[in-house]
């Protein structure tokens, strides 16, 4: 499975990248962690005539929390953003999120703006990215544009991206209050495979153990990461009890719009999507100290 | 019989072969470079059925390196079709596809280039026109009336149907208490090594000497090969000292092999084929038993079974391959461990528009297990019998052996009652009945698996003749070969290739035992095909049986010359005399002796001091036919088949996740009996990957179609390995009834584990089922099928029939 | 056609060579330098048969392709070795604990181990199967090389050398 022949430059900087992918003329490709592209490469599904290589461009990397956001470097490896102390602290629900990702070697290699550049439906950084309401940067020849989550995943692999455009960062908004709980939950065939459905909740409790805010999202059960408004306003003013939780669930299951494939049916993916919503609410709400 | 104690034989001992493979320094096909070496890669079918019009090779043969592009026409003109093991000559198989493409994925033309990746861009711009034509995916619709035919020739999608009836089936079902049947569906999967296949050809043009390595597993190899080509045999040198990256019975490769060997004869250039991943899921005709199983089951109110009726059904793909033949070796063991008097067994092979089946470890056996202990759950269960109790009322005693089944089947030697209640005793099975009960009551879905199952071993091809008279094929021997030479050291020579079984390591012991010489001493290497004696290859469970035998032989023969030298030259008779640590000395006076190195000086200097008529040199080979082998089936279809058996017997918690489907495995132990080991962790390793493999065909591993015949797991990505996350820590407990019939009492194990797991994974998920009246007897069980089973039972409840 | 001149250091050696782009970082090993060791199951980055370091992390060098690696440090499996003949500790165990059959597999679960090694000489088992959980195997059922992991870090914790690329 050898890919078919591709002209290929290593950029030095974000506008080389801009200025590569500008020359290409909508042909050209970034490629950063390959862990995604060079499969499809070797498969030959994917055929670009010029790969442009940002691995090496350093502005690409790091962690940085500034102005109520954390900020993270499309280029950031997946294993950094993982060990990184900030992200952990800041941005459990990530930190959470990226275990899941892949395996030890393709963490090693995938980066953050890699995946979410990708647009993988079942993708647990595009789910964090949804349900946090994360805003990606984008750069171009033309300047830089900020791309709102929902505005960013438009279809099965398919972002608003331009083919002439270089994803450079993603800003995840951090939230300032203290009893904060996460929640991820995930399940798939075997452990490391697509996701058949992930939830990702994030809650906020006052002292009394009222939900006082909360952010909930599902992937692998649409064509895009679903950030679940309805399930979430629902839960406000709740102490998220069995029936709240399961409310929620109702209300997550009607949203999505699941797949049959070789793997599971619609209705399995539909039941466990739900399951998933259920299990990361229980999980967020032990988390923020219920 | 006691047991014997080895010096060698049965003890820690680090396998020879690891050492070059830590290194990384194993010599796998693909590790080789020779000068000029082209490279191939295929063309295939994107339909499941179409007539080849035209094939237009204009533009691939244009790219630069592109050396030359191979139609099935020119193939088929130029080699004899592949050998299929039954009598149906219009079934004609070549390595590429002659006229007609019938499945997708067949290998319709081969493109060779100077580079892999030129080659596959070449592949690109082969033009084939193609006139779709109508296909059969299902084997149960490839069998009704008016199915498209996949081989037209041959008239229908028929390729073997005969029912054996073995004792007065019809009486007994017609005499017992109960009865009951049901039908159990094992799907399409295969042993997928992580290494794909792959063959290098060159030809000597001068020499008229075709030399092949390859990644190889198949018996006869070298003659198909040599016989497809056109050529003598002694015309090709096939290299089995290149390692195999795994196997487990998919290796033949001859397809592959005769593409290579012509292509390499052509182009007067080294030819490579080496599978890419796509290439080996779907062309590369390596998929495995899919199979349907209708069962019925006659008993006794207390659960004695005393009759089964089995039909199985299996989809053999667009050729035969292996397929029919995987249904004829479980006759050797159609009712497991069990005291069953009469059998009815109808097997049915058919073909469809699919790829084709190779041979899968156990060649059938672990499918029909799996129908087999499906049958005793669901009996236990109509009965409310339990399941460990009713195994135990049916198992054949420990002093019934040797006990020969309605088949023909002589089983050697077992226990199986000690070794289920070692199992259950390591399981700690009432703990795990106190952890199942209180995992039901804390509202879990809990189940115990339960399965035991014999490994027929020795490897005697009986189900050659038996599913084509026209074979009268009852030789199945093995070779081994020894010299000690000038200096004293030893050095073995084995006929065959090896997969990761160990077999040097195998043949270093036993004639280390033999000789009392140190195993790490001697030196075994693999002969090619011109200088080594026949071999059947390691298939069929047969080596530790079979090579071990023949390296005793020959290590006795040659401990046989070394005392007659002694004796001649000490002036006594060799009942006199005592062999020790290689050496000779007399019993009476042990001061008169001769050392090793004596005994070497003597054979290869001393001509002057040998026994008259004894030839020079210290020298010996055996051939050694299998063990009860030799006869060929009865009219009706009575057989011996492998001589040796052994049992396993599983033991599985497990706990399902009542909407994700998920099976979480948690204690995992199989008491295995395979008679003496000759290493135990060779034995044991094996074991493990067997159980792993068994738990991926129960819970993961699907070769899956759509509707229009296309392969939707085709890759990695699809087709699921279990990785270490998915394969629970596993305890082996050992134990020993050693077979009558071998040297040291060995009998085969390389299929064990993969035998049984199926079943006890299967037991396991049914028995946490049961309380919500569901069953499952389909495989695999993935967590979505479970899932999907799961939401069912919000319906009213289904009984299992 | 696009040819790319790239000069890395694999397994303490420096090396110059001029690549198509195409050509991947396994190939490129196992074809270019003969460095047979590292092999390809799958060419689409789920066997992990490839594995190597790269900058001291296990990657899949399936994914890769050569002229990415322009200026990295490359670990293979014959990188492990002290010196020609030797076996490392980590290798050794392998051999002790038999954790391994075929061979095919075993370069990659020994970088695997080798990147997990060199973290912590502690692991838990649950780390361990973490760590070798995208590498595949279909011939140990991952029992013995479990068992060869455990063991290897458990000599190393045992001996005063640092690492487990020490014999």
């Amino acid at each position: 499975m050898k890919a078919a022949e591709f002209d290929y430059a290593a950029a030095g900087s974000v506008a080389e990248a801009c200025r590569l992918l500008a020359g290409a003329g909508g042909d050209g490709k970034i490629i950063a962690g390959g862990q995604t592209l060079v499969p499809l490469m070797a498969m030959r599904l994917v055929r670009p005539a010029l790969l442009v290589d940002i691995n090496g461009i350093a502005a690409l990397r790091g962690v940085a929390a500034a102005d109520g956001h954390l900020g993270i470097g499309a280029g950031t490896r997946q294993a950094d953003a993982l060990a990184d102390p900030v992200l952990r602290r800041r941005l459990p629900l990530l930190a959470k999120a990226l275990g899941f990702v892949g395996h030890v070697q393709t963490r090693n290699r995938g980066t953050v703006g890699g995946s979410l550049a990708h647009a993988d439906p079942a993708a647990e950084i595009c789910l964090v990215a949804a349900t946090l309401e994360a805003e990606l940067v984008a750069r171009s020849t033309a300047g830089e544009r900020r791309i709102a989550a929902r505005d960013f995943f438009a279809g099965a692999m398919t972002t608003t991206l331009g083919p002439e455009e270089c994803l450079v960062a993603a800003h995840f908004p951090l939230w300032r209050e203290e009893r904060l709980g996460t929640g991820f939950q995930e399940t798939s065939i075997r452990r490391s495979d697509f996701a058949l459905a992930a939830a990702a909740a994030q809650l906020v409790l006052d002292a009394r153990g009222v939900c006082r805010r909360a952010a909930l999202g599902l992937g692998g059960a649409a064509a895009t990461p679903l950030r679940l408004e309805a399930a979430a306003e629902r839960l406000i003013g709740t102490r998220l009890e069995p029936a709240d939780i399961a409310a929620a669930r109702v209300l997550a299951e009607a949203a999505v719009e699941p797949i049959s494939d070789l793997h599971a049916s619609a209705e399995h993916r539909r039941r466990v999507a739900g399951a998933m919503v259920e299990r990361a609410l229980a999980e967020a709400r032990q988390a923020a100290g219920a | 019989m006691a047991e014997r104690q080895f010096r060698y034989i049965g003890r820690k001992r680090r396998p020879k072969e690891d050492r070059r493979f830590v290194a990384g320094a194993g010599r796998f096909v693909a590790d080789l470079a020779l000068p000029e070496m082209l490279h191939v890669a295929l063309v295939a079918s994107p339909y499941p059925a179409a007539r080849i019009r035209a094939i237009d090779a204009r533009a691939a043969l244009a790219l630069p390196g592109v050396r030359a592009v191979l139609t099935g026409a020119e193939l088929a003109q130029a080699t004899d079709p592949l050998l299929t093991g039954l009598d149906i000559p219009k079934v004609r198989r070549f390595p590429l596809a002659v006229g007609r493409a019938r499945y997708v994925g067949e290998w319709v033309a081969a493109v060779v280039a100077e580079s892999r990746a030129l080659a596959e861009d070449a592949a690109e711009r082969v033009e084939v026109d193609y006139e779709p034509l109508p296909f059969v995916i299902d084997p149960e619709a490839a069998l009704a009336p008016g199915a498209p035919p996949v081989h037209p020739e041959h008239g229908s999608n028929l390729l073997y149907r005969r029912t054996f009836t073995w004792g007065a089936v019809a009486q007994d079902f017609a005499a017992a208490e109960r009865t009951l049947s049901f039908r159990a569906r094992w799907h399409r999967s295969a042993t997928v090594p992580i290494e794909t296949f792959g063959v290098v050809a060159q030809w000597d043009a001068q020499a008229r000497l075709l030399d092949v390595w390859a990644s190889i597993q198949m018996p006869k190899y070298p003659d198909q090969l040599a016989r497809a080509l056109r050529l003598p045999g002694n015309a090709v040198r096939v290299h089995f000292d290149v390692d195999v990256g795994g196997s487990y019975g998919v290796k033949r490769g001859i397809k592959h092999s005769v593409l290579a060997g012509y292509l390499a004869m052509k182009l007067g250039a080294p030819v490579r084929l080496i599978e890419d991943r796509l290439e080996n899921m779907r062309g590369g005709d390596a998929h495995g038993p899919d199979r349907i199983f209708d069962v019925a089951v006659a008993f006794s109110g207390e659960g004695v079974i005393r009759s089964l009726r089995l039909r199985a059904l299996d989809d053999a793909g667009a050729y035969a391959g292996r397929a029919p033949l995987q249904l004829g070796k479980p006759v050797g063991a159609i009712v497991g461990p069990y005291r069953i008097g009469s059998v009815e067994y109808e097997a049915i092979s058919v073909t469809t528009n699919k790829t084709v089946q190779e041979a899968v470890r156990g060649f059938g056996q672990s499918p029909t297990n799996f129908a087999l202990e499906t049958m005793m759950d669901r009996v236990a269960r109509a009965l409310g019998i339990d399941r460990v109790e009713l195994r135990r009322r049916n198992f054949i005693a420990r002093d019934e052996f040797p006990y020969t089944i309605p088949s023909g089947s002589t089983y050697d030697s077992g226990d199986y009652h000690a070794v289920l209640a070692k199992a259950l005793d390591a399981a700690q099975y009432d703990a795990l009945l106190a952890r199942r009960a209180a995992a039901r009551a804390a509202g879990k879905l809990a189940g115990i698996g339960i399965a035991c199952c014999l490994e027929p071993s020795g490897g005697n091809a009986a189900f050659e003749p038996l599913f084509n008279p026209k074979n009268e094929t009852t030789t199945w021997m093995e070779s081994c070969s020894l010299k000690v030479d000038l200096s004293g050291t030893i050095t073995a020579a084995m006929a065959t290739s090896s997969s990761g079984q160990g077999h040097e390591t195998l043949v270093a012991t036993v004639i280390g035992e033999v000789l009392e010489r140190d195993p790490e001493t001697i030196r075994v290497v693999h002969s090619d095909s011109l200088t080594a004696l026949p071999s059947n290859s390691p298939v069929g469970s047969r080596m530790a049986i079979m090579l071990g035998g023949a390296a005793a032989g020959a290590a006795r023969a040659l401990k046989a010359t070394l005392l007659a030298i002694a004796a001649h030259n000490l002036g006594a008779e060799a009942a006199a005399l005592d062999y020790r640590d290689g050496g000779v000395r007399l019993r009476a006076d042990p001061s008169r002796a001769l050392s090793w190195e004596a005994l070497v000086e003597i054979a290869h200097r001393k001509f002057h001091l040998l026994p008259p008529g004894m030839a020079p040199g210290l020298q010996a080979m055996h051939v050694l036919e299998v063990p009860t082998g030799g006869a060929l089936p009865s009219a009706d279809g009575r057989i011996q088949m492998y001589p040796c058996y052994a049992f396993e017997a599983h033991v599985v918690y497990a706990e399902l996740d009542r909407v994700t489907g998920q099976v979480a495995l948690g204690t995992y132990v199989i008491g295995h009996d395979c008679g003496t080991m000759i290493n135990p962790d060779i034995v044991h390793g094996m074991t493990y990957g067997g159980v792993a493999h068994g738990i991926g065909a129960a819970l993961y591993e699907r070769f899956r179609y759509d509707a229009n015949g296309q392969l939707l797991s085709g890759s990695f990505m699809d087709y699921l390995i279990p990785s270490s996350h998915e394969v629970p820590d596993i305890a082996i407990v050992d134990h020993c009834t050693p077979s009558p019939l071998t040297a040291f009492g060995q009998k085969g194990s390389g299929e064990a584990g993969y035998l049984g797991a199926p079943a006890a994974v299967a037991s396991a998920v049914n028995d946490a089922l049961a309380p919500l009246g569901l069953a499952v007897a389909e495989l695999p069980m993935s967590a979505a099928v479970l899932g999907d089973v799961l939401a069912g039972a919000a319906a009213p409840e289904e009984k299992a029939s | 056609m696009s040819e790319h001149d790239i000069a890395l250091t694999v397994n303490g050696r420096s090396r110059r060579a001029r690549v198509p782009a195409r050509l991947t970082l396994v190939d490129f090993l196992r074809e270019h330098l003969r460095l047979t060791g590292t092999h390809a199951g799958c060419e689409h980055g789920v066997c992990g048969a490839c594995s190597v370091l790269l900058d001291g992390r296990p990657v899949r060098s399936c994914l890769i392709f050569a002229v990415q690696a322009d200026g990295a440090e490359i670990t293979t499996v014959e990188g492990l070795a002290p010196e020609p003949g030797a076996l490392s500790l980590l290798q050794d165990s392998f051999c002790e604990a038999h954790g391994l059959q075929c061979g095919f597999c075993t370069p990659g679960m020994l970088i695997a181990a080798e990147a997990l090694l060199r973290a912590t000489l502690s692991p838990s088992e649950a780390e361990i199967r973490e760590a070798i959980g995208g590498n595949l195997c279909r011939c140990t059922g991952y029992k013995q090389i479990v068992d060869a992991i455990k063991l290897a870090a458990e000599r190393l914790r045992g001996s005063n050398l640092g690492g487990p690329g020490h014999g």
